[in-house]
């Protein structure tokens, strides 16, 4: 049995390919229907790109709603411990599922970067107004600025003007000369330049300013957000005193490029370089029989998943005992989005001066509501020199995120107080990959 | 379909989110933190977060943004720290 984790662009791939090479697969992912973030289907469509198939091949068996919560080593593979049922309910099915190979496709999520007032509802990532809109047909505000860094920004856009809402402006906190430094990435992203075109186009005829090297660096409000300030930020993202500018606005939508969803990998003891899961070009993680694709292995976006996938899939296979060879046509696909990936990464960097936008009274942790100057506090009084200390002697990274929305930030701010090394994979490690009820623990689980 | 909200009743669609339903009636904060009473809804929208717990038929700690509406559910705003109604 091959257990594929995530249906996005990689995950759908890494089943199919092992189901053609004569796999019998698990495909695992908490949503109703596969896609993932990116082929996000309106309420009641299942029409994402290779749904069909998934639905049609009987070697593929499908577990939706459904969200694996721990991973364990065996010695023939692994054992994948899920639950199947509503979101966070109490009457989820628990099972384990055997693993001769595994594909990890989890994906990533939005980076959010802290800044006063982030926390005032009317506050969400780009990925929680794209989600809103494509998903659910639903604005998440009436007057709302899309602000960070990357072309995922632009769809958001679009999607916010698809369901009526009035985008005040998209503020790109970079400035285009970041392509100019790579040249062939350009090259090897030229087919995306026609989706680019309607974004421009959609701008223009909306009348939506878009503004580079600019951002929002507070939110203002009471109960809710009511008005943003912007301001032009430098070369190292300090903010250009005198360039702030008050705007009024019920929402903002906010994206500074992806986190990996790494919990599973660094379960499984993967390892990792660069923050991301360190695989060869089958695909395969340090970890023997675990293999690894999309946004996972490295932000590339969803052609580069797909490709991705397809191999990891019928990487997984071989392992597994199936015949099955590499698409040439494939592995090339992978190599050139590999090279759009890294120009992506160069174009649309986070940089360090976003730390000088936050108060000692705003709060780095969301859960636990620990604040900049407690932070400090922990870091002066206790001299917590890493991240398990750290977040012992503050609480940062403890509360039901477990440390997925603050943990880089936390580890940034930390070094940049004290100078020290604080590793932002280590706030990643969480052997209990999904919250689960006391008494489902208590539950004898059922094995398949 | 209908579901309440804070004991309101509300039409919703089938596959609808709990925080879609929400944020359809005008709602843009659902829950209040433990420590600062400070209010709270949607963040991230991909159930990564969990800052926009409700609860849900008695049982907290359901994210709104995951939680598909069933017909009849009785939703609620979080208050803090809450513990499950007592089940038989």
């Amino acid at each position: 049995m091959i257990v594929v984790i995530g249906a996005g662009p990689a995950g759908i791939n890494a089943a199919r390919a092992a189901a053609a090479a004569g796999a019998e697969v698990t495909l695992i992912d908490t949503a109703p229907a596969v896609g993932g973030q990116y082929h996000r289907q309106p309420v009641g469509a299942d029409n994402a790109p290779g749904a069909a198939d998934i639905a049609a091949e009987p070697k593929i068996h499908h577990l939706s709603e459904s969200v694996v919560w721990a991973i364990e080593a065996v010695d023939d593979g692994h054992r994948i411990h899920v639950r199947t049922g509503q979101a966070d309910g109490p009457g989820r099915q628990g099972r384990t599922v055997h693993a001769d190979a595994l594909v990890l496709a989890t994906g990533a999520y939005d980076r959010a970067l802290p800044f006063p007032g982030w926390d005032l509802p009317g506050v969400v990532t780009a990925g929680a107004a794209q989600a809103m809109a494509k998903g659910q047909g639903v604005a998440v505000g009436e007057r709302v600025v899309v602000a960070g860094t990357g072309p995922f920004l632009l769809p958001v856009a679009q999607s916010l003007v698809n369901v009526g809402a009035e985008v005040v402006g998209v503020l790109e906190a970079n400035r285009a000369r970041g392509w100019l430094s790579a040249p062939k990435a350009l090259l090897a992203g030229r087919g995306k330049l026609g989706e680019l075109a309607g974004y421009v186009k959609l701008l223009a005829r909306h009348r939506i300013p878009y503004r580079t090297g600019r951002t929002v660096v507070a939110a203002h409000g009471t109960d809710r957000v009511t008005e943003v300030t912007t301001a032009v930020i430098d070369g190292k993202w300090k903010v250009k005193p005198g360039s702030e500018r008050r705007i009024p606005v019920d929402a903002v939508c906010v994206g500074f490029g992806f986190t990996p969803q790494l919990e599973l990998a660094l379960s499984a003891r993967c390892r990792l370089v660069d923050g991301f899961v360190e695989v060869d070009a089958a695909q395969a993680t340090s970890v023997p029989g675990v293999f690894a694709a999309g946004e996972l292995t490295g932000i590339g976006g969803a052609d580069l998943a797909a490709a991705e996938g397809t191999v990891a899939g019928t990487a997984a296979a071989a392992h597994a005992g199936h015949e099955s060879t590499q698409r040439k046509g494939v592995l090339r696909a992978v190599r050139r989005g590999r090279v759009f990936a890294q120009g992506l990464d160069k174009a649309y960097p986070v940089r360090p001066g976003w730390q000088s936008w936050l108060t000692d009274e705003t709060l780095v942790c969301r859960c636990e509501e620990v604040s900049l100057g407690a932070l400090r506090t922990s870091l002066d009084h206790y001299q917590a020199l890493g991240v398990r200390s750290l977040k012992l002697t503050s609480r940062v990274g403890l509360g039901l995120c477990q440390g997925r929305v603050c943990g880089r930030a936390a580890a940034e701010l930390a070094a940049g107080i004290t100078g020290g090394t604080y590793d932002p994979a280590a706030t990643a490690k969480r052997p209990l990959a999904a919250p689960l009820r006391l008494s489902e623990l208590a539950e004898k689980e059922e094995s398949k | 379909m209908k579901i309440t909200l804070d004991g309101e009743p509300t039409p919703v669609q089938p596959g609808q989110t709990v925080a879609a339903a929400l944020l359809a009636a005008g709602r843009v904060s659902w829950r209040d933190t433990r420590d600062g009473g400070k209010p709270r809804g949607l963040f991230c929208g991909i159930g990564v977060c969990f800052d926009c717990l409700v609860v849900v038929n008695g049982v907290p700690d359901v994210r709104a943004c995951q939680r598909v509406v069933a017909d009849g559910d009785d939703v609620r705003a979080q208050r803090g720290a809450e513990l499950p109604e007592a089940r038989p």
